[in-house]
């Protein structure tokens, strides 16, 4: 699992505002990580913490307005995604960067069939014929499990069930062989059996094609299972990072240190009562100028009121934007 | 929590629910849905049972059903005595302050046009005979019963967050002092960090309150965390119904194993273990499969799994389960009987399908 070495994506102090008739509304406040080639990075949050935001306004699938782009940088492959025209964007989107969306009753189109939808891309990005893309989408098809490819292409998304129609989406993600496949809680509407087959289909197409992928979700459990390295944020801000096995047994955030605690286990002792953590999620009305999660902290010291605490490697590979977990130490 | 024999406050027997399906231009009665089919189990007072299933098994059928917000296709439910699945229509108005509800959605099940203090009240008012000073008294109790400030009284929902608005809904069920709340899928819409604030204020509740619980949930860690016993459903029947250590520490029910198998633990090291992956989809229950409703996914039915429905049956000391495995009685069948004791439980985590 590479690391750090081999960049295919590398994101810098992305900043992105909405504005709404309520006023302005911080979702992404210097945002900054990278991706390595084949690598997968775990993004999780609880909702509102601006995950989703992040990674769609790297692509530029925010709709502007509301959504406004306030600084930054977004390099693929050597190119700034934030300069290049729509034209251009377009062109990226589908071809270098595959998304799919969290929702596969939605997100497919119901008047077309499923082969249609998947050739759509091949046609567009990659110049094939028609008898050509539908080779091609048939494969696809078989890639992500689905038996009897070649008379369910000319099916329509309602004739799937909704584990079957998650595979289409990564059907349709995959088919121009995209450098970086975003996953934007792709298995959270599913069953937890559902679940358990698209996790075991994105580790062996991670396997065979070796793409890097952004995995979104609320969920640590499945951060655990398929992560390489992950990122927790809220309040639009990254608070830690680290390679999974060092972010599960070595948590330094105390949002981080709270969130492990509050899930209950499958196994292990049975806690006699839940951990909590008080309060709500922030509303960033403003750039955060002192730390997003104060309120909710055990660990607040007077510095977190008045100053926003900038991430600090506090080992290999795993950093943390916390006042007290780096000891008082300034950088 | 238990006492030595506790007094038994819901009685479920062979519950059925089943949806008719018309077709055609004369939509003629065209067969079932088949929601629940089936299902019986009792919760004793204080206690608290965990229903857990994947989405379409029936569980909330089962919530909605128990409380007949649907008209049962057969079977009983008897409450504190009464079968609710009979009961004339006056009698059962009578009996619902007994019976409460809440609701998975907290946006969908609140009035956006009533302020809290009227949500809240309105059980009161339907079915009680309070002054309106004693009624906005005891309105204020049960906010601050369920941690909301009495200062909130006058907002509407939408000023709320999804957990404050949980929170409501459980002050309104408690409203008539209830004996039975079946909670239906109470925290699947809130964010982790909140979950654990509602399951706790669950279970204060039920400590101060006595109250005895229905939990329906997808989420299995959270339902060891709250459940005394739990009851795996899946197509509309009950497959194991076991107390809560002996399910988690060794599932019976090859759907209950392959279901607990497939959870996501937050751990690094647990999540990449070797897993029971089923394949397939869930038939749907208007077409259930003529054998045991699992047969088709099941990684170890054999010939008898996909002729017979299996009955629910205790195979150890207060755990029941419906399959052909543990069957002991088993003597039908051309090759029946020597299937069933070869799959000791022990010898049976060993042979996981994909290895």
């Amino acid at each position: 699992m590479p690391d750090g070495g081999d960049l295919v994506l590398d994101v810098k102090g992305l900043k992105t505002v909405f504005r709404t008739r309520g006023g302005e509304v911080h979702a992404v406040n210097s945002v900054s990580f990278h991706l390595g080639r084949g690598e997968l990075l775990g993004v999780v949050g609880e909702s509102g913490s601006g995950k989703s935001v992040t990674m769609m306004s790297l692509i530029g699938l925010l709709p502007s307005p509301p959504a406004e782009n306030r600084g930054g940088q977004v390099l693929l492959g050597g190119r700034d995604l934030l300069k290049i025209t729509d034209e251009e964007l377009r062109a990226v989107r589908g071809a270098k960067v595959g998304f799919i969306f969290q929702d596969p009753m939605t997100s497919l189109n119901p008047v077309f069939t499923v082969g249609d939808q998947i050739m759509e891309p091949l046609i567009r990005h990659m110049g094939l014929t028609r008898a050509q893309a539908r080779v091609r989408a048939a494969e696809l098809l078989e890639l992500v499990g689905i038996s009897d490819a070649a008379t369910r292409i000319d099916n329509y998304p309602h004739q799937f069930s909704g584990g079957m129609r998650q595979r289409v989406m990564i059907a349709i993600a995959l088919s121009c062989d995209p450098d970086v496949l975003i996953a934007d809680e792709p298995t959270t509407a599913l069953d937890v059996t559902i679940q358990a087959q698209i996790l075991e289909l994105v580790k062996e197409l991670r396997q065979k094609l070796g793409m890097a992928i952004i995995w979104i979700t609320h969920d640590l459990g499945v951060i655990a299972g398929i992560a390489d390295r992950v990122m927790v944020m809220y309040g639009g801000q990254v608070v830690e990072q680290a390679p999974v096995r060092d972010l599960f047994a070595n948590p330094q955030h105390p949002y981080t240190r709270a969130l492990l605690k509050t899930i209950p286990s499958l196994h292990g002792k049975r806690a006699a009562r839940l951990q909590v953590i008080e309060g709500q999620p922030p509303i960033m009305t403003a750039a955060p100028t002192a730390c997003a999660f104060r309120d909710r902290c055990a660990q607040r010291m007077d510095r977190c009121d008045h100053e926003n605490p900038q991430r600090r490697p506090v080992g290999a590979g795993h950093d943390v934007a916390c006042h007290w977990s780096a000891g008082g130490v300034d950088a | 929590m238990l006492d030595a024999t506790p007094k038994t406050l819901v009685q479920v027997r062979d519950l059925k629910m089943y949806f008719p399906i018309y077709a055609g231009i004369l939509r003629r009665h065209r067969g079932d849905v088949k929601a629940v089919d089936g299902v019986s189990f009792d919760i004793a007072q204080g206690e608290t049972l965990g229903l857990v299933g994947e989405s379409g098994c029936g569980k909330s059928t089962v919530g909605r059903a128990l409380l007949r917000l649907y008209e049962p296709t057969g079977g009983s439910v008897v409450i504190d005595g009464e079968d609710i699945a009979t009961l004339a229509p006056e009698a059962l108005r009578r009996k619902r302050p007994t019976m409460q509800m809440v609701f998975q959605d907290p946006q969908a099940s609140l009035n956006p046009r009533m302020t809290l203090a009227e949500i809240i009240g309105e059980p009161l008012v339907e079915h009680g005979n309070l002054t309106p000073q004693d009624r906005l008294k005891r309105i204020y109790d049960l906010m601050d019963q369920v941690g909301l400030n009495r200062r909130f009284a006058g907002r509407f929902p939408h000023e709320f967050s999804g957990g404050q608005r949980q929170r409501i809904g459980i002050a309104r069920a408690l409203a008539l002092n209830p004996k039975f709340i079946v909670c239906d899928e109470p925290i699947a819409a809130l964010d982790v960090s909140i979950q654990a604030q509602v399951v706790n204020l669950l279970e204060d509740l039920q400590d101060n309150l006595g109250l005895t619980y229905l939990f329906i949930s997808h989420d299995l860690s959270m339902v060891r965390h709250i459940a005394d016993r739990v009851a795996v459903m899946y197509l509309g029947r009950i497959a194991e119904l076991s107390p809560r250590d002996a399910l988690y520490d060794r599932p019976l029910h090859p759907y209950a194993e392959a279901l607990l198998s497939a959870v996501n633990e937050p751990d690094p090291m647990l999540a990449r273990r070797e897993r029971i992956i089923l394949q397939g989809d869930v038939p749907s229950p208007a077409r259930p499969p003529k054998g045991c409703n699992f047969s088709t996914r099941c990684p170890r039915a054999f010939a008898r799994c996909h002729a017979e429905k299996p009955q629910l049956s205790e195979v150890e000391p207060g755990r029941h389960v419906a399959c052909f495995l543990y069957d002991t009685t088993a003597k039908a069948g051309p090759t029946g009987g020597p299937e069933a004791p070869r799959l000791k439980p022990a010898a049976y985590n060993q042979q996981g399908e994909h290895q």
